[in-house]
Order: structure tokens, then C-alpha cells, then sequence
């Protein structure tokens, strides 16, 4: 009896934070399949003619496409640079004794509780001193920057775990210092270093400030920064349902992503705390 | 292989402290080296630094010739089995083995051979696609072993290998690792904390304590001609009884009662001091009741007071509680307390034979055999009794027995291999 109730419970629970969670993004669908004009004169949850018109006009707009370009572009190398990096950092810190490391750990906490917003504005006066406003590298640097604190901390803790033992073993077996890293401690950390990878992609994916302010053309324009200059295929009309459509092509990768290394997210996000 | 020389070694750490002082060794080719001692004794440290994991403050290490002090590990051509075996989790068994191999850019069908054959020596052939995780403990074990022999390495060093093992599974590794490295006749170092490995596998034994070696010899050296009261209490399990005795002529007062010792060398070794302790191993003493009047001659007769016995099958133990004046009785507590058996009470420990009917409770007469007993200097600990002619036979004995035992394996080894061949 209490079980069965209990697990009622549960699932009503589970149920309602499902539906508080998913329904944004379901209306957000929906929208995305009705035709502009339907916005405000028809009534209703579900679109009255299901139309991939949205999304046609979408990948019509070179607004978009480049766009969704730079936003791929400038998402994986800032990944890739500052995985690669905070691997290297993180790997000093939990190995070696060096005067400052402390520092090092508490200077990468202070970045990441600093707020983005505050450091918009020097920034964009830099930028345009030394050209690098409106290029890929003008927001590749700053996203590296903000992300390397949260990577450096979840591998650090995963180097942690990983007995040292398994480098000395490489070592006596005749490895190089690099050699053990690189072939016996990054497989290990493999887990970590995804974890850091796809933490760090969603940042530079969903970041909007730097997006929006260190850009002014479509040189380096993301999506999320582009959507808001959205005009859709007519000016008169509301985009709406076009800036739908877009939300939702921007929005699958990274459902995919997170279907796709469900398993191994939540494995790296606990497995650096528990031991096994 | 290679002879490993190590002269005046020292490691200190940090805060100065030496975790290692001053050890001089000789690990002679071919050898199986144990370094044995209570832990936080420095042996681990040393068989670190053999291999090069951890950095000599001073003195030299040699490596056949040559000084490695400064060496890096991959560059010593040495391998090394560790405690947790240290596998690595996302290669199979047999990229495991073959990872030496792989470093050291072998052709592919030479890294193939020799793995299989490794792995046909351990029995690990039908684990060779497995992952180190879906391993029992004794193969993980097997797995480490066949990673360290698969290349020709000058020495095999070991780090408390079969300490994670359950006791069943560790004896017979134990005669596995002795019988290869008979076999292989490679040099070996063997870091153990545990009595029976220590006398079981080595050639030589050599006895650490807080740093400073204390005596190198054959297991039969350290526990019949022990140099000190560290050595004597170390070796040997239940260990040695100290008793604090006073010296009378060719008597001994001990809280056990008076006894003769037959032996004029032995009481000459006591020299004018006062109070001597005594070492009688538990096997020798024995109930009298049950020893022939001929041997009776041989030893001397005690009266004690049996506390608590413990019959185990094969023989039994007899516990005899004793008072000793309290200097001496801490000096025992502290000995015992770095022995890491911290024995709360003065007690002489008995070996007894499984018929004796001894019970406790009750005053008993034990025989014990006076030629076996030592006489130590309680305050340096020395032995004053050690036989130095003695030592050198049983020297002799053990180098002949060793040469025998190799000789054997290796027929055994060839032997096997002309009846796989036909």
C-alpha cells in the first residue's frame, strides 16, 4: 500500500516538472510549425496547418546560416583550445608541487563567479583598439577565458582520482613523461575530459552577451545574437514563428549531444566526487 | 641482468627526516633480494629509488656498472610489480603485457610472440581480449607479473606484491613468483612486510628498521644468528621471548627461574654485565614431561606458571606471564610496539608439542634447550652470543641450496620445452 502510494507520488511529481519543463519548448515547436499569420488571429496549443515554411525561410536567410556557421565554428575551437588547456592546467595541479597553485585555483574561481556583464564594456573598447572586434577570435578568447574555471575544476578533480601509481607503472615501462600522459592518463580521463568538453560547448553555444556586443555583422555573428536581428521573410509581419524555427534548429544539436553522452555526463559529473 | 650495488644511499625528505640512512647493499646477479622490516622502515622508499621514482639525496646507486643516480626510470631497463598492481583499466590483457613492448616500438609479430608466450607461462591465455576490470585478484596479479618479465629487463623489483591477495591465493603465488624467478634466473628485489615471503622466497634477506639496514643474510642466518634484538624479534612467528636475566657463574636468574647454560662461550659472551636479556625462541622449550632423559641433559629445567594455552592441531601454545623490573619492561613494550605487535603484558610464549597435557592454570616444568638460547646487551640491543663461524656456514649452505634449486628449474624449464617440441 505506502509503496504503491509513494510511488504514485512520484510519478505525479515526475510528471508535473516534466510538463513545466518541456512545455516551453513544446510551444516553441509549435509555433515553429505554424505559418506567420496564424499568430494572434487562431487560437490554439497545436498549429491548424502543419508547414515547414518556417524553417524554409530559416535556411533561406543568409542571416541565419552564417550565423549558424560562426556559432558552430566558434563554439568548437574555443571547446577545443580551452579543453586542451584546462587539461594541461588541470593535470600540473593535481601532480605536481609548484609555489602558487593555490592561486591558481582560487584566480580560476574568481573568473568564474565574475560577472560577464561588467567586463562587456572594456572589452568592446579593446576589441576595437586592436582589431579583434567582429572576428571570430574576439569571442573564441573570451569564451575561453570563462570556461577554462569550470573545466579546470572537473578535471582536476578526475586527475585526482586516477591512482599515480598507473603513470609511474608507464614510466618504469619505459614511457616519457609525455607518453604516460598522453597514453595512460587521458584515456583514463577520458570520461572527465568530456565531461569538460560538452560543459564547455554549451556555454560558448548559449552565450548571448558577448554574442550580441563584441559583433556587428554576420563575420562572427552567433545564433543566439543573430536571432534577435531576425526579420523574417516579410517585413510586415511579426518573425515569430521564424525566430521558432530557428530556436529549434539551434536547440537540437545540443539535445542530441546530451542524448547521445547522457550516460557518460552524469558518470563525469559524479564520478569525480565518488570514488569507483 | 644485472648486479644492483647500493653504497652509503640516503634519502631525506623535506623536513630533513631520513627515511633512508645510510644503506649499503649488494644485490649480487641473479640474486632474489628481499627487503623486509616494519612498515614506515624505508624499504618501499628503497625499492623506489632502485627504479628511479624517487630521487637519492645521497650516495650512489649502480645499476650493473653504471651510476643511475640520475637516470630517468624508462632509461634503467628495469620492472617493477606494484602493490596494486597498477594496470591499466582501458587496455586489454594482453595490450597490457604488450605495452613495454609498444614503447619500446617492437615489430608488430615480435610484440605478438612474446606476449603469447608470457601469457602461456601464466596461464593467462584465455584472458588475453579481457579488461583488467572483469579480472579476479590473482590474475590481475598474473597480468602485472607477465607485464614486468615480457621484456628483458635487468631486474625484476617487487612492491608488496601478494599484500592484496587472500592467504590461499598468496601461498601459491608465492611459489609461482619463486619458481620464475628461478627459472628466468633474472635479479630480483622484493619488498615484503610479511615473515613467510621474506623466508620462503629469498636467497638473501636484508632486515630494515627505521631506515638503517640492520643485517643481510640467508632467511636460516637471520632467524638462527640474529645480530640484534630487532632482527631477533622481527624474524619469526610468534616471535622470540626476551627475559631479563641476571648472570650467576654459569647460571641465569630469570623471572622463569634459575637455569644452567651448558655452553662456556655463551656465558663468557655476558662478560661482567649485571642484567643480560635472553632470547629462547617459543620451538625451544618443550613440555619436559616429554623429553627423553638423554636430551634433558642437553638443556635446563624451569618451573612456571602456564596462563593460557592454544591447541592448534600441530603443536600448541603456552602462554607464561612473567614480572620484569620496570625499566626492561618498557624497553620490551617499545620493542614490541616497533615490531607492530604492541603486546600489552610481559609474556613468554611456549611452543609445545600437540600431545603435551599441559593445561593452564596450573604449574608446569618446561625443558629448554640451552644451546639455542642468545644473550643480548639490553642496552645496544646486540647479540653477544652470535657464532660467527656458524654464519658462515649456514652461508655456504644456503648459496649451494640456491645454486641447486636454479639448477633444478631450469631443467624443468628445458625438459618441458623438449616434450612440447616432438
Amino acid at each position: 500500500m505506502e509503496t504503491g502510494r509513494s510511488k504514485a507520488l512520484w510519478i505525479v511529481a515526475s510528471l508535473l516538472i516534466l510538463v513545466w519543463t518541456a512545455f516551453p519548448i513544446l510551444w516553441i515547436v509549435m509555433l515553429s510549425f505554424k505559418t506567420p499569420s496564424e499568430i494572434g488571429n487562431v487560437q490554439g496549443f497545436f498549429p491548424q496547418d502543419w508547414t515547414w515554411q518556417n524553417y524554409e525561410t530559416v535556411f533561406k536567410t543568409d542571416l541565419f546560416t552564417s550565423a549558424l556557421i560562426n556559432s558552430i565554428g566558434i563554439s568548437l575551437i574555443a571547446t577545443f583550445v580551452g579543453v586542451v588547456f584546462a587539461t594541461l592546467v588541470a593535470y600540473a595541479i593535481a601532480r605536481l608541487e609548484f609555489p602558487g597553485k593555490r592561486l591558481i585555483l582560487s584566480f580560476a574561481l574568481a573568473i568564474a563567479m565574475f560577472p560577464v556583464v561588467s567586463l562587456v564594456g572594456p572589452l568592446f573598447d579593446l576589441w576595437r583598439n586592436i582589431g579583434l572586434y567582429d572576428t571570430w577570435p574576439g569571442l573564441i578568447i573570451p569564451y575561453i577565458s570563462f570556461a577554462l574555471p569550470l573545466a579546470i575544476w572537473t578535471l582536476s578533480a578526475f586527475f585526482r582520482e586516477i591512482p599515480w601509481e598507473m603513470e609511474q607503472a608507464a614510466q618504469v615501462d619505459g614511457a616519457t613523461s609525455w607518453q604516460a600522459f598522453r597514453k595512460v592518463i587521458v584515456p583514463l580521463a577520458a570520461p572527465g575530459v568530456f565531461t569538460a568538453a560538452i560543459l564547455t560547448f554549451f556555454f560558448c553555444w548559449n552565450d548571448f552577451v558577448f554574442g550580441i556586443s563584441l559583433t556587428s555583422t554576420d563575420r562572427a555573428r552567433p545564433v543566439p545574437a543573430a536571432l534577435a536581428f531576425f526579420t523574417g521573410e516579410s517585413y510586415f509581419e511579426q518573425p515569430t514563428t521564424a525566430i521558432c524555427a530557428a530556436a529549434v534548429v539551434v536547440t537540437v544539436p545540443v539535445v542530441i549531444v546530451v542524448l547521445a553522452f547522457q550516460r557518460r555526463i552524469v558518470a563525469g559529473l559524479t564520478s569525480g566526487a565518488v570514488k569507483g | 641482468m644485472a648486479a644492483i650495488t647500493m653504497k652509503n644511499i640516503v634519502k631525506k625528505y623535506g623536513d630533513g627526516f631520513p627515511a633512508v640512512n645510510d644503506v649499503s647493499l649488494d644485490v649480487r646477479d641473479g640474486e632474489f633480494m628481499i627487503l623486509v622490516g616494519p612498515s614506515g622502515c624505508g624499504k618501499s622508499t628503497l625499492l623506489r629509488m632502485i627504479v628511479g621514482l624517487e630521487d637519492i639525496t645521497s650516495g650512489d646507486m649502480l645499476i650493473g656498472e653504471k651510476v643511475v643516480n640520475k637516470v630517468a626510470p624508462r632509461e634503467r631497463n628495469l620492472s617493477m610489480v606494484f602493490q596494486n598492481y597498477a594496470l591499466y583499466p582501458h587496455l586489454t590483457v594482453f595490450e597490457n603485457i604488450a605495452f613495454p613492448l609498444r614503447l619500446a616500438k617492437k615489430p608488430g609479430d615480435e610484440v605478438r610472440r612474446r606476449v603469447t608466450e608470457t601469457a602461456e607461462l601464466l596461464e593467462l591465455t584465455e584472458h588475453l581480449e579481457r579488461k583488467p576490470a572483469n579480472l579476479s585478484g590473482g590474475q590481475r596479479q598474473r597480468v602485472a607479473m607477465g607485464r614486468a618479465i615480457v621484456r628483458q629487463a635487468d631486474a625484476f623489483l617487487f612492491d608488496e606484491p601478494l599484500s592484496n591477495l587472500d592467504a590461499k591465493l598468496r601461498g601459491q603465488m608465492r611459489t609461482e613468483i619463486s619458481r620464475l624467478q628461478k627459472r628466468l634466473g633474472v635479479t630480483t628485489v622484493y619488498v615484503t612486510h610479511d615473515q613467510t615471503e621474506a623466508m620462503t622466497l629469498g636467497d638473501r634477506v636484508a632486515v630494515l628498521r627505521m631506515g638503517v639496514l640492520q643485517q643481510v643474510g640467508s632467511p636460516r642466518e637471520l632467524y638462527e644468528e640474529p645480530v640484534n634484538l630487532f632482527v631477533a624479534g622481527f624474524i619469526g612467528s610468534p616471535s622470540m621471548n626476551f627475559l631479563p636475566a641476571s648472570v650467576d657463574g654459569s647460571f641465569l636468574e630469570t623471572p622463569l627461574g634459575r637455569f644452567e647454560v651448558h655452553d662456556e662461550r655463551k656465558v663468557a659472551a655476558a662478560g661482567d654485565r649485571d642484567v643480560v636479556l635472553v632470547g629462547i625462541r617459543p620451538e625451544h622449550f618443550e613440555d619436559a614431561s616429554l623429553v627423553s632423559e638423554e636430551k634433558r641433559q642437553r638443556g635446563s629445567i624451569v618451573r612456571a606458571r602456564v596462563d593460557v594455552t592454544e591447541w592448534l592441531g600441530n603443536e600448541q601454545y603456552a602462554y607464561v606471564p612473567y614480572e620484569a623490573p620496570a625499566d626492561l619492561a618498557a624497553q620490551l613494550r617499545a620493542l614490541s610496539r616497533e615490531l607492530d605487535s604492541d603486546q600489552l603484558r610481559t609474556q613468554a610464549v611456549v611452543a609445545l608439542d600437540a600431545s603435551s597435557e599441559i593445561r593452564p592454570g596450573r604449574e608446569a616444568e618446561l625443558w629448554l634447550d640451552t644451546s639455542r638460547i642468545h644473550i643480548f646487551d639490553p642496552s645496544s640491543g646486540e647479540n653477544l652470543t652470535r657464532d660467527e663461524e656458524r654464519v658462515e656456514r649456514l652461508g655456504r649452505i644456503a648459496e649451494e641450496s640456491r645454486d641447486a634449486q636454479r639448477e633444478a628449474q631450469r631443467e624443468a624449464a628445458t625438459g618441458g620445452a623438449t616434450v612440447a617440441e616432438p
